[in-house]
């Protein structure tokens, strides 16, 4: 037990370094943010004091270094654009992202579950059979072209939602948010249907899947045989050992929500951290790159090591493998 | 008969149980010839300066300018024609989806077979880097590579490669894994064959069948990842037009209503992208031994 979480932690950390040798390498051999910060009239002098001021002539090894020893101090730089930490950047915008996030989780339980209940349980009808085509139809179709979709039927046609920007935004118990005011609901809802899109289609499958397999059980079989009514089969038996899967795959994947919210956020001009990447994208604003893709790459890993230690709680098969190791 | 052709006869019986795999096939082939022969079957060339005019600029659909030209799609905000473009954009978007693609269906069963081959410390060390490959979302691998390295076709292809690789290598991996405990590969050993014989020539060809359903799948969520990063700026760039940036230069017109410069490519997008993944759902149905 103890032996395989230390490698799986020895693991993560090798992850780590090996991702800010390549994200810090491969930013630092991209275009030159000297060029893009400064006003292209200065003169020589104020173009040397500017790359002095980032540590830009210094070696690249030497800014790695000073780079790794600054990050376990908690600093990762300070934006060329905005002038200040890029940790603190992307910790503003962070709350936009995550509630984006859990509320398009929300959307697509409340509609993928019940559809994906009804397409196991009778597989051979039309309409689970238009529900699996849809499945598919949802794979298939880019988020980020269902998204101008969505603002232009909803927004520029029929003018019901906006489509643009994060709305007013509300305290609730101490937690500010724009998903406590209508206003705010109003903006959260289309972007945060369009992230939700692919977890639809995804949840549905996963849903029927296991359906089909309980169906076979035979604890459905003597519930039947018991007499209880289709309705409680449905809503008691099937929906209780459905959801425990996939409660566990979904949860493992609201990461990749958030790394797909930096479409979303795009098209819906969302400010969340996803935007900022892209935009610091743009504008080389190599901090805020370097920092945002290090957050979240830390996230990633730790969220992995976190689900492999609870596996090895949850399945003995994993925890007798990795002993043996 | 010869047993190939039976085979193949077989196959096709099995394949066109499903109307609408077989619909759907047709219609990826038709776009496959579309993209192909993009320059012959084009009404125009849309990137030839010398035709497109700025005049004809954000055009209707169904409309025709001064001298006669007919735009069925309407026109973007350069006045190339949308039919025109489409086609283009096809050609590039498929060109790089299904590039990425065999290059990491090449990398991956590389990797896969060798595993289950060599077994130990390789396989172990190789399953570690696909396992946490697998962890991190495709759009964040993705990003990864073309945030640190730039913009660029070849960039945009190693991050396609780098996304699919490893999906690749764990199906090869799984079914080299039967393949080897089976009697040919016993006869191949003792005829002291080589390694790289045994492994590319025997078994390889046998693991194919669910290569081939990861492979259609990949590639549909290849050209759709591809069209994502070019839309957001960081895929391909301008000189490479594909569906999705296509679809990223008609964003801007949106709002003044203009909708067929970013929705047509969208569609064609669309239609691309199902066709193949439902071609590859139903391969998929046909290789799983549990539905039968």
């Amino acid at each position: 037990m103890t032996p395989f979480i230390f490698t799986r932690l020895a693991q993560s950390v090798l992850v780590l370094f090996i991702m800010s040798l390549l994200v810090f390498g491969g930013v630092n051999l991209v275009g030159d943010p000297v060029e893009m910060l400064i006003n292209p009239e200065a003169d020589q002098a104020e173009v040397e004091r500017v790359i002095r001021e980032l540590g830009l002539d210094r070696p690249v090894t030497e800014q790695y270094w000073y780079f790794l020893v600054n990050a376990f101090k908690g600093d990762l730089g300070d934006s060329f654009i905005f002038g200040e930490p890029a940790l603190k950047l992307i910790i503003q915008r962070m709350p936009a992202t995550l509630e984006l996030a859990l509320f398009s989780l929300f959307i697509s339980l409340v509609i993928a579950i019940p559809l994906g209940i009804y397409a196991g349980y009778k597989p051979e009808s039309k309409t689970s059979k238009i529900i699996m085509g849809g499945s598919i139809l949802g794979f298939s179709m880019p988020t980020f072209w269902v998204g101008i979709i969505f603002i232009m039927i909803f927004a520029v046609h029929l003018g019901w939602l906006p489509s643009t920007g994060r709305g007013e935004i509300g305290t609730f118990l101490g937690i500010n948010s724009s998903l406590f005011t209508l206003n705010g609901l109003s903006h959260v809802f289309l972007p945060a249907l369009n992230l939700a899109l692919f977890k639809i289609s995804s949840v549905i499958r996963l849903t029927r899947a296991g359906t089909r397999e309980i169906i076979l059980q035979d604890y459905i079989t003597f519930a039947r045989s018991k007499g209880l009514s289709e309705k409680r089969i449905v809503l008691v038996h099937i929906l209780k050992n459905i959801l425990i899967p996939i409660v566990t795959v979904v949860g493992l994947e609201f990461g990749s929500l958030i790394a797909f919210s930096t479409v979303t956020e795009t098209v819906f001009a969302w400010p969340g951290m996803g935007k900022l990447i892209i935009d610091s994208i743009y504008n080389l604003d190599r901090p805020v790159i370097v920092a945002y893709l290090m957050i979240i790459v830390t996230f990633f890993v730790f969220l992995n090591l976190i689900v492999d230690i609870l596996y090895t709680f949850l399945d003995p098969r994993v925890r007798i493998k990795g002993d043996s190791q | 008969m010869n047993p190939k052709i039976k085979k193949i006869k077989e196959f096709w019986k099995d394949f066109s149980s499903n109307k609408v795999a077989v619909v759907s096939l047709i219609v990826f082939m038709l776009i496959l010839f579309v993209a192909v022969f993009a320059p012959l079957v084009s009404p125009t060339d849309p990137y030839d300066l010398n035709t497109v005019s700025i005049m004809n600029s954000r055009l209707a659909p169904f409309s025709e300018d001064f001298s006669g030209n007919y735009f069925l799609l309407g026109t973007d905000g350069a006045g190339r024609d949308m039919v025109s473009a489409i086609f283009y954009g096809l050609r590039v978007s498929l060109g790089v989806g299904v590039l990425s693609g065999i290059f990491a269906l090449i990398i991956g069963s590389f990797f896969g077979i060798s595993a289950a081959f060599f077994g130990g410390k390789y396989e172990s060390v190789v399953m570690r880097i696909v396992d946490i490959q697998l962890s991190f979302p495709s759009i964040l691998v993705a990003l990864i590579i073309l945030a640190a390295f730039g913009k660029g076709v070849e960039k945009t292809i190693i991050a396609l490669i780098l996304v699919q690789w490893a999906y690749y290598a764990r199906t090869a991996r799984s079914s080299a894994l039967v393949e080897l405990n089976k009697e040919y590969v016993d006869a191949a050993r003792c005829l002291a064959f080589s390694n790289t014989r045994i492994m590319f020539k025997h078994i390889l060809p046998n693991c194919m069948a669910p290569l081939i359903v990861v492979g259609t799948l990949q590639t549909a969520h290849a050209i759709s990842l591809e069209a994502t990063l070019s839309f957001l700026g960081l895929g391909l760039p301008i000189t490479e037009p594909s569906l999705g940036l296509l679809i990223g230069n008609g964003f801007e017109y949106m709002y003044s209503g203009d909708y067929w410069i970013s929705i047509f490519p969208g569609v064609a997008l669309l239609i691309t992208v199902a066709s193949i993944n439902l071609v590859g759902d139903h391969l998929r149905d046909m290789f799983n031994p549990r539905l039968h």
